[in-house]
């Protein structure tokens, strides 16, 4: 993946692995931290909505630390869905964790290094930093990966929760306009990175399923909507997007 | 107030985040053992997709909340124009949520 020529603006080279924590300190500190910032400024306002306090917001940014399966806990504890109900549909949506950690972290193993620490630097992985490291990794000296995915993922995790706290102290003190428009910010952000991100038949056909079959199951089966819309939208997704006509349409 | 809610947010906000730690850790001990483009990943994608379009919908169309008090042609104003500013500036994400942000703050300003 690497094939990019090397051009002036290329990303620098690090000269040790304290350099390359730093390296991923300042690569993380532009775009990826103004959009995960927005996010989770959206995440404390609409918390503050439904009138949670401030401590389960920060709580939550901190232990779970992956947006959209937050949401998603918050709307269904709010809406009295049952325990098993949002332990499902929370696993889900965050499962896409799985894959992003085992294919981040073979770049970073290293012969000596402890089980434990690529435990720990597990919680550094989320979608952003994912995207914003693996096309790194490969290009650094093997001793400096670590570094550099720590470095990157530590500033977006600390600045998490002071994006929480903004959003929620801000969804207090302007006019309820401003605090709408905060808490519609993730609806908007999702389904726009949804439209930006349709490469192939069946995420189209997951889109379109989930679309009409999650307000359609919340007039019905509120409780249990998130994760049957899931469950049922995304398997038929799945399952069609295999089937030949498909797999032709889908090859360019 | 919401009265149906029987548990403790604290207990939702736990479990959450155990499960979604759960894959982190399970991600870690397959890391070199699975390849991330079998069928299972293809599934597990297809489902989160799904879900993930359902609730969005959902936040649109019925939301919980504050937001739930506007009329309901104002948050699809707004999600519409975020997605004319999102075709109309080359799929710029940034942009599209911008402009629909700030339609849902005007409309419900002038409707307050």
């Amino acid at each position: 993946m690497s094939t990019a020529p090397a051009t002036p603006s290329s990303p620098p080279v690090f000269v040790s692995p304290r350099a390359a924590f730093w390296g991923g300190v300042r690569e993380a500190a532009g775009v990826p931290m103004l959009v995960m910032g927005a996010s989770f400024i959206g995440f404390g306002s609409m918390l503050r909505d439904i009138d949670w306090t401030v401590w389960q917001a920060l709580l939550s940014t901190l232990s779970t630390w992956a947006l959209p399966g937050q949401i998603a806990m918050a709307e269904m504890a709010y809406s009295g869905a049952p325990l098993t109900a949002l332990v499902l549909a929370v696993g889900f949506i965050n499962a896409r964790l799985m894959p992003l950690a085992a294919s981040l972290l073979p770049h970073i193993r290293q012969p000596g290094v402890k089980a434990w620490r690529y435990y720990a630097v597990s919680m550094l992985i989320a979608a952003t930093s994912w995207v914003g490291t693996m096309r790194r990794l490969p290009d650094l000296a093997a001793d400096q990966r670590l570094s550099y995915l720590s470095g990157y993922g530590l500033l977006l995790y600390t600045m998490s929760p002071m994006a929480t706290l903004l959003g929620y102290q801000i969804a207090g003190h302007v006019p309820a306009p401003i605090t709408l428009a905060l808490v519609f910010l993730n609806p908007l952000y999702f389904m726009l990175l949804f439209l930006f991100d349709l490469n192939n038949p069946s995420k189209v056909l997951s889109l379109a399923f989930g679309v009409v079959l999650g307000p359609a199951l919340y007039t019905v089966l509120p409780n249990w909507s998130l994760i049957l819309t899931g469950l049922i939208g995304g398997t038929l997704a799945w399952a069609l997007g295999r089937s030949r006509p498909f797999q032709k349409r889908g090859r360019r | 107030m919401n009265e149906a809610i029987s548990y403790s947010p604290l207990l939702a906000i736990a479990l959450a985040a155990v499960a979604t730690y759960a894959s982190r850790a399970a991600g870690t001990f397959l890391s070199g053992k699975i390849t991330t483009d079998s069928a299972v990943i293809d599934w597990i994608t297809c489902v989160t997709y799904a879900l993930l379009a359902g609730m969005v919908a959902r936040m649109i169309w019925m939301p919980v909340g504050a937001l739930n008090e506007l009329p309901d042609w104002m948050r699809f104003a707004a999600a519409g124009t975020g997605l004319a500013v999102f075709w109309l500036t080359r799929r710029s994400v940034g942009y599209g949520v911008l402009a629909g942000s700030l339609v849902l703050a005007g409309l419900s300003w002038s409707s307050l």
